[in-house]
């Protein structure tokens, strides 16, 4: 008996060993890209095959030209890189990611209440409505409103509006999540408001908002994630360097010839990556807790 | 076309590959409804108890056939039962609306007959002003705009190429040359469109409005108060609230979806394409469903030569990499959240912190570093002094890459759903378990996966469809390189998806009317798989319900 409890500890210890060794592969796995970006961008390699994951040569110049968008020097050439104005770059896609989370999350929560606590004869067809045109690629629609945009005057010089409206104009069709945790939301807390003479206003915004920690953290989040990840909409609406976003702007950057040689181009880009994770790392971080929330409480009841 | 060698590409071998399974499907479809036809053989349904009491796949077997048994009958009722009521619903609602008008129009008195011509008439006779100001601001608005613009646009719109000269032309005028600005059927197409959106709107308003003007009627014969404004404000807080919140969202809705889609269907009927464009002569026009045909023969103009070989090549690698993208990030990230969240394991945090490092860090900065260290002669090449061309070479080497790449960038994000869900199953389920003498494989066969399973569905069946539209993956690791072999001159790559190639279409081809086409192909291949899929899930649901 207590051999065959022993030989049961020594089974369970040597299957978490080979767990902790998967667990290790895969971290090392998962961290190495972001280590090695951290090393590329503290880089003055300037050997353009980047053989070296630890770098020679540790300098701070490729942030230094990054935020300055001086000119480098290249076989003795100053080379210019006129077309990197990264400050400028991050400060609109941070600007517009700001808007567009005020915006999104408004739009969002308003939709999924609507939807989750009051009935109406149109409740049921819109549902189906926007189930249907999720189908449609979202693609699709970036040529019509390319065409609508430029009509308007929103490309270009304003294309950071256009940007806007576009990342909020349908966001109403990302109402399931939220209208997930709404309907968790006991119905009698609503009725015990109405009863007391709430109007269905004071319900939303007295009753059923304070409620909904987690979902509008969850939405926040998401919404200002979005912005820095596309390339589709930012790419076709802008196309001057002047007026991108940073993420058209550093695709742009690893184009060799466009900022002198891929040497420069890629360290710095490693460097504009850095100063781009930071900050959202760290607000996931923090709100990371509400995050899992989200997706385990709206999207899987089903 | 005429110059290309008589071989059978891959592309083709792919079409045919695809319309055989079809064709195969289809027969056996035929067949198992003609046997259900003439053998009008009823299936043995099984109890309850004795479903419960069988083994797995006895239970399996069991429900194949049931739904075997079942596919004539459920054929013939989407034709007998389903089809024709929605038809029903439809004309119903139809006769509603006329039914509304007919007794306006049979019983209302001259304040509600007058809305017929002047909109919200009755409102402002029956002194409710601000309503009725509201209803003639609308018919004002829409008859000014068709009698300065709307209506020659839609004129226009329809005919397409008559109108002003074509392309920009010296005109006399007054004895002085000069250029005119010339049609541009872009402008006519947007402008179009936005006409016929702007005439459905009013008509619903009219429609509106009538109802309204025969419903104050009503109200004051029956000597019923007719809510004022202030009433109607209110309201509007309250009892039809869902008016003041889904305003916004529904005119964004409007512009930025219903919009572009009813434009990308017009454009699916016209030339638009390189040798086409909006103000240069020849300009583009209406063609009719040429493109829809096209795009199963190889011949098309422009650019884009081969059309359908590389369209059945592209569709059915985005069938393959949506599977196993989708399947890959499932299964592995499955395995991941358990082995991390397994009695025992320590460090738990910090395992998981190291994977969401994936989701915090945006995704285009971890996907182009990606990119680079797996190019020519990136990072990886280097370090191991190999020349692997892992993303450009012309073997299955790239695809494979990407849907590597892809297991990176998803498994966290399966690995935090389903820890929380491992987190949220009860204890006591564990417990009476291992009362019963169940062993940790039997408790994760018996209970861990079987409630993952269900909880996850509906969260699998919209990553799949992502999948199918998934834009940021192929285009930043390898803008869907590499290019494809001669004789195809145009611009679609071999680990291009049906949405990146649409992008190449549009930018780098200009097939703006080719593109819609593939995009409704799209969009009846998404919409396919989300319905089946749904209606499966839903179906399973019932049937096992899990506790």
């Amino acid at each position: 008996m207590k051999k065959h409890l022993r030989s049961k500890k020594a089974v369970e210890r040597g299957t978490n060993a080979v767990i902790y060794v998967i667990l290790v592969i895969i971290s090392v796995i998962w961290i190495f890209p972001f280590v090695y970006l951290l090393f590329q961008s503290l880089s003055g390699d300037n050997t353009g095959t980047m053989d070296y994951f630890i770098p020679q040569k540790w300098t701070f110049d490729n942030y230094i030209h990054l935020f300055r968008g001086e000119g480098v020097e290249f076989d003795g050439d100053v080379v210019s890189t006129a077309n990197i104005q990264f400050l400028s770059w991050y400060g609109r896609t941070f600007l517009i990611a700001v808007i567009v989370t005020v915006i999104q999350t408004l739009i969002v929560l308003v939709t999924s209440y609507a939807l989750s606590r009051l009935r109406f004869k149109m409740r049921k067809p819109l549902m189906n409505l926007m189930l249907i045109l999720g189908m449609f690629p979202g693609f699709m629609s970036m040529t019509a409103l390319y065409f609508l945009l430029q009509l308007v005057g929103l490309t270009e010089d304003f294309g950071m509006f256009g940007l806007i409206l576009v990342y909020t104009g349908s966001s109403c069709m990302g109402y399931y999540i939220c209208k997930g945790f709404f309907d968790t939301i006991p119905k009698s807390l609503d009725e015990a408001a109405r009863i007391d003479g709430a109007n269905r206003q004071q319900v939303f915004f007295k009753v059923i908002l304070p409620l909904s920690k987690p979902i509008i953290i969850y939405t926040i989040l998401n919404a200002f994630m979005g912005p820095w990840g596309d390339y589709m909409f930012a790419s076709l609406l802008v196309t001057q360097p002047a007026n991108q976003t940073v993420a058209v702007g550093m695709l742009k950057m690893l184009d060799v010839g466009h900022t002198g040689t891929y040497a420069d181009a890629f360290p710095r880009f490693c460097a504009a990556g850095v100063c781009v994770s930071i900050p959202i790392t760290i607000l996931f971080f923090i709100l990371q807790r509400y995050y899992v929330e989200g997706i385990t409480g709206g999207s899987v009841k089903g | 076309m005429n110059n290309l060698p008589p071989v059978v590409t891959s592309g083709q071998i792919a079409l045919i590959v695809v319309l055989t399974v079809v064709a195969a499907a289809l027969a056996v479809f035929v067949a198992l409804l003609f046997v259900g036809l003439v053998r009008k053989r009823r299936f043995a349904e099984a109890s309850e108890i004795e479903y419960l009491t069988m083994s797995s796949d006895r239970k399996f077997l069991y429900r194949l056939k049931r739904g075997l048994y079942r596919l004539p009958d459920a054929t013939f009722a989407l034709f007998s039962v389903h089809i024709p009521n929605l038809a029903k619903k439809f004309r119903k609602a139809v006769c509603g609306i006329a039914r509304t008008i007919k007794d306006a129009a049979v019983h209302g008195d001259w304040k509600t007959r007058c809305s017929f011509a002047i909109m919200g008439f009755s409102y402002l006779a029956r002194k409710r002003i601000a309503r009725g100001l509201l209803f003639l601001a609308l018919e004002v608005f829409y008859i000014l705009y068709m009698a300065i613009f709307g209506g020659f646009q839609l004129m226009k719109f329809f005919t397409m190429t008559e109108g002003n000269v074509h392309g920009i032309q010296e005109v006399e005028v007054n004895g002085v040359w000069t250029y005119v600005q010339g049609d541009n059927t872009q402008l006519i197409l947007i402008y179009g469109t936005l006409t016929l959106i702007f005439t459905v709107a009013f008509l619903y308003g009219w429609y509106k409005n009538i109802k309204a003007a025969y419903m104050a009627q009503e109200l004051e014969e029956a000597h019923r108060h007719i809510p004022n404004a202030k009433e109607d404000i209110y309201n509007l807080v309250d009892a039809q609230y869902h008016k003041t919140l889904l305003a916004v969202p529904l005119i964004g809705l409007m512009v930025f979806t219903i919009f572009p889609i009813i434009f990308m269907i017009f454009l699916a009927f016209t030339n638009y394409d390189s040798q086409h464009l909006p103000t240069t002569e020849p300009l583009f026009t209406w063609i009719g469903g040429k493109n829809f045909a096209d795009i199963f023969t190889n011949g098309i103009g422009a650019s884009s030569t081969q059309f359908g070989r590389v369209f059945g090549q592209l569709l059915l690698w985005t069938v393959i990499w949506a599977i196993f993208a989708t399947f890959s990030n499932y299964i592995l990230g499955m395995l991941v959240a358990i082995i991390i969240n397994k009695k025992g394991i320590r460090l738990k945090k910090l395992w998981r912190t190291v994977l969401v490092m994936t989701i915090a860090v945006p995704q285009f900065v971890s996907l182009l570093l990606m990119s680079q260290m797996f190019s020519d002669y990136g990072f990886i090449n280097s370090l191991f002094g190999t020349r692997i061309y892992f993303l450009t070479a012309h073997t299955v080497l790239p695809k494979v890459m990407v849907i590597l790449i892809n297991i990176w960038v998803g498994i966290p994000h399966t690995m935090l759903m389903v820890s929380g869900i491992l987190m949220n199953i009860p204890a006591d389920l564990y417990e009476s378990a291992k009362i019963d003498g169940a062993g940790p494989v039997k408790q994760y066969m018996k209970i861990t996966l079987p409630y993952i399973l269900h909880v996850t569905t509906p969260s699998l069946i919209t990553s799949f469809i992502g999948n199918l539209n998934n834009f940021g993956v192929i285009y930043l690791l390898t803008k869907g390189g590499p290019a494809m072999s001669a004789p195809y001159s145009g611009s679609a790559g071999e680990t291009d998806l049906l949405i990146t190639w649409l992008y190449k279409l549009v930018f780098q081809d200009n097939s703006y009317a080719m593109a819609s086409v593939v995009s409704i192909f799209m969009f009846l291949l998404t919409s396919a798989v989300s319905l089946v899929a749904y209606n499966r899930s839903k179906a399973v649901k019932n049937e096992e319900d899990f506790m």
